[in-house]
């Protein structure tokens, strides 16, 4: 096994093109070659590369740890965060370590999908910015080409005022979300809603977030029919974690719940 | 490849030819076994030790990939024939049952320490998440920690 450990992003990327593996946090990746499911013969190690871990204004660098995060982040980004792991997987774990796996149950997803980010995308032919819903492609599959390296997260340069993140999973810490959402409202009420570990990819509730923005001031019927609707736009699977209809309940009074404190 | 690295203060070096992790290389090449092996997948913080300032699980570190790095494990987490305050802490309040869990938790309270003097019970338990111990002596633990301030302070 060989490992490189590049100084800058054309470095890393040369790394790359012989079918390397990049590591970040590892707190992914690791637990992969602890159990043996994968046997990198070649590894380019991230976790120092300094241009990776700039952080300027809505522009975070792949290689910014959670902890950052959570103290730096805003405000459902933050919150995010706060829940991933202990404090020694967020003291290693990136933000694209977590885009690099794109497990469903990603605790960074919804947000991303909620604020409509995009995922830079840089290989020797230059960078490409992909918008979240065409960077996620299926469970931990996404438009990433071997070759390429996941720069930076690109943020729209306004966020909504208002923003939650939720996570339901059977206890506080170390805990892999059951359902993950974000719910944003901006001061014209446009809402959005975002979910993760309900469907193969990270989604949106189209139909809540239209029926709810249009409230201006949404009634408890208003919110009943929100959370109605977001538990009919999920598409969940029972698994080892939980059950399709746990799920779809779940994600429904999540979201609401969220909503109601966006509102307050 | 050859790895060279500082281990508590120490510059150490060693050949790692597989895709092992620094608690490996902890544990079967340099000879410091007090980081201990459990899980393998971060869920247990046995195997906390301090890498370039932070606190993480060497399970989860490529050995390879802590070349240039440095290293503090509970071997180097207190002045040589000393104990931290923490450990003292710990040992007075009799906060260990079967001590597997100990060096990790040694490693992660002294980590929380460092930065705040002066913890709640809260961010005790906040900060020992990613800590299991088996025995589940959880309360003589927090109980324990929440006095090493004191230990601290002398
Ligand atoms: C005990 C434990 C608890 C956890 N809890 C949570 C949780 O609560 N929520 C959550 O969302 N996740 C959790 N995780 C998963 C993991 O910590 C996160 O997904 C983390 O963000 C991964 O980041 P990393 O830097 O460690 O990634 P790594 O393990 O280094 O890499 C992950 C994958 O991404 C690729 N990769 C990394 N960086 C790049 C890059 N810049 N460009 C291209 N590819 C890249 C790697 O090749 C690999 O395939 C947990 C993991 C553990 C072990
Ligand atoms: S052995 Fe590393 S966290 Fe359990
Ligand atoms: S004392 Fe036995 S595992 Fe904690």
């Amino acid at each position: 096994m060989e490992i490189v450990h590049p100084r800058s992003i054309e470095e890393a990327i040369a790394g790359l093109s012989d079918g390397a593996v990049p590591l970040a946090g590892g707190t992914d990746l690791m637990v992969e070659v602890n159990f043996g499911h994968v046997r990198p013969e070649n590894v380019v190690g991230l976790r120092r590369l300094e241009p990776l871990r700039e952080w300027d204004g809505s522009r975070i660098g792949a290689g910014v740890t959670w902890r950052r995060i959570e103290k730096e982040g805003p405000t459902a980004l933050a919150e995010a965060a706060r829940t991933v792991g202990s404090p020694q997987i967020r003291n290693a774990g990136t933000i694209g370590g977590n885009l690099g796996t794109a497990s469903p149950a990603g605790d960074g997803h919804p947000f991303l999908a909620a604020v409509d980010a995009s995922i830079e995308l840089t290989s020797a032919g230059g960078s490409r910015l992909v918008a979240w819903d065409e960077f996620f492609v299926g469970v931990k599959k996404t438009a990433r080409a071997p070759d390429e390296l996941i720069t930076a997260v690109e943020l729209p340069d306004e966020l909504p005022e208002r923003q939650a993140f939720g996570k339901i999973g059977i206890r506080n810490a170390m805990v892999i979300a059951t359902v993950c959402a974000v719910v944003t409202r901006s001061e014209d009420g446009r809402t959005t809603v975002g979910l993760g570990s309900v469907a193969p990819t990270p989604i949106r509730a189209p139909r809540a977030e239209t029926m709810i923005s249009s409230a201006a001031k949404p009634t408890d019927a208003d919110l009943a029919e929100f959370q109605r609707l977001v538990s009919e736009e999920v598409r969940p699977i029972t698994d080892h974690r939980s059950t399709e209809e746990y799920r779809r309940h779940g994600a429904g009074v999540l979201a609401r719940r969220l909503l109601e404190r966006c509102l307050r | 490849m050859i790895v060279e690295l500082t281990v508590n203060g120490e510059p150490v070096t060693a050949r790692v030819n597989h895709p092992g992790s620094l608690l490996d290389l902890l544990r079967d090449d340099l000879g410091l076994p007090g980081s201990k092996s459990a899980c393998e997948q971060g869920e247990c913080g046995s195997c906390s030790v301090i890498l370039d300032g932070a606190l993480v699980c060497s399970c989860l570190v490529l050995a390879a990939d802590a070349h240039g790095s440095a290293v503090t494990t509970v071997e180097g987490i207190s002045e040589p024939g000393a104990l931290h305050p923490v450990q003292e802490a710990m040992h007075r309040a009799g906060a260990v049952q079967c001590g597997f869990c100990t060096p990790g938790i040694v490693v992660a309270a002294a980590d929380l320490f460092a930065v705040n003097p002066h913890p709640t019970a809260t961010e005790i338990k906040e900060a020992l998440a990613g800590n299991i111990c088996r025995c589940t002596g959880y309360g003589a633990i927090v109980r324990a920690l929440e006095g090493a301030e004191i230990v601290a302070d002398r």
